[in-house]
């Protein structure tokens, strides 16, 4: 049953990265040149799009985490840490940087595999190796 | 602002909040893109979530293809870079968001809806990189 809602899961935010555009790092430069207010350039599309998304799970998390437990079982995984660190605010920004570049996160990056493009195949691989690499040196939390 | 799409966007990005809710409400789950791939990259022994965090990333490409062979909803996914900007951004994306324990689903739209202040920093920390980012290169390089 875990399973089976992580594909639906799954597959429901896919169709949510194809459908408001997100799926197109062209998209997302657009909204990040916010440089290109002033000649009319901008495209705030992605605002709506996290908007949207807070509008329907700000509801549904604010409930679940009342819960003790999973409605599929197990406990509920939230997450404890609540330091502010360097390497947040570091990670974050190294991150950026590179969203920045190519107009790419982790959950389009995944879903544009779709396309089969192999600029997004170099990409994933590359964005494997980091996490991986990363990890290798414990660098995450 | 003729690019802009509001309509899409909202409806898309409610999906997108569905999917996060869902994953919490029903497996206890954060549904954080970057986490649930590192941990199917470096797994704990024992961990039982491996097939579960491998059904949520091959949903993440089922979505999309069952969308534009089965419906008439057109996207597309355009990378203008050239190869070495792609190869240092995919690395950027995959050691960041492993350093800052996230990214923009498991920060911005999960970590924002739990009202964590931790995710709020994370979020601003890599908005501003992005958008400081693009002037480099659309602006001050003069070229996209």
């Amino acid at each position: 049953m875990r399973i089976l809602v992580s594909l639906i899961c799954g597959t429901l935010f896919g169709a949510g990265l194809y459908i408001s555009g997100m799926i197109d790092p062209q998209k997302v430069l657009g909204f990040l040149d916010i440089w290109a207010i002033a000649d009319g350039g901008w495209d705030p599309s992605l605002a709506f799009v996290m908007g949207g998304g807070l509008i329907v799970a700000t509801p549904i998390f604010q409930f679940a985490k009342k819960r003790s437990d999973a409605v599929c079982g197990g406990g509920m995984n939230l997450p404890t840490n609540k330091n502010i660190t360097t390497k947040l605010i570091l990670g974050g920004a190294l991150f950026g940087i590179g969203w920045g570049l190519v107009g790419y996160c982790p959950g389009p990056a995944l879903s544009a595999l779709a396309f089969g493009q192999t600029d997004t195949i170099i990409f994933v691989v590359t964005m494997l190796a980091g996490m991986a690499g990363a990890r290798a040196l414990r660098l995450h939390a | 602002m003729e690019n802009f799409t509001p309509v899409s966007a909202l409806l898309g990005g409610g999906l997108i909040g569905l999917a996060s809710g869902l994953y919490l409400l029903l497996n206890g789950r954060i549904a954080g893109i970057s986490g649930i791939v590192g941990g199917l990259l470096a797994p704990a022994k024992g961990d039982k979530t491996l097939v579960e965090r491998l059904a949520f990333v091959l949903g993440l490409i089922i979505g999309p293809l069952a969308l534009m062979t089965g419906t008439s909803i057109e996207a597309q996914s355009v990378v203008t870079s050239p190869l070495p900007v792609i190869i240092a951004a995919g690395l950027l994306v995959g050691v960041g968001t492993t350093i800052g324990s996230g990214c923009t689903s498991g920060h911005g739209i999960c970590g924002l809806s739990r009202f964590s202040l931790r995710s709020l920093v994370a979020t601003l920390s890599f908005m501003i990189a992005g958008f400081l980012t693009v002037l480099v290169t659309r602006h001050l390089m003069g070229g996209a």
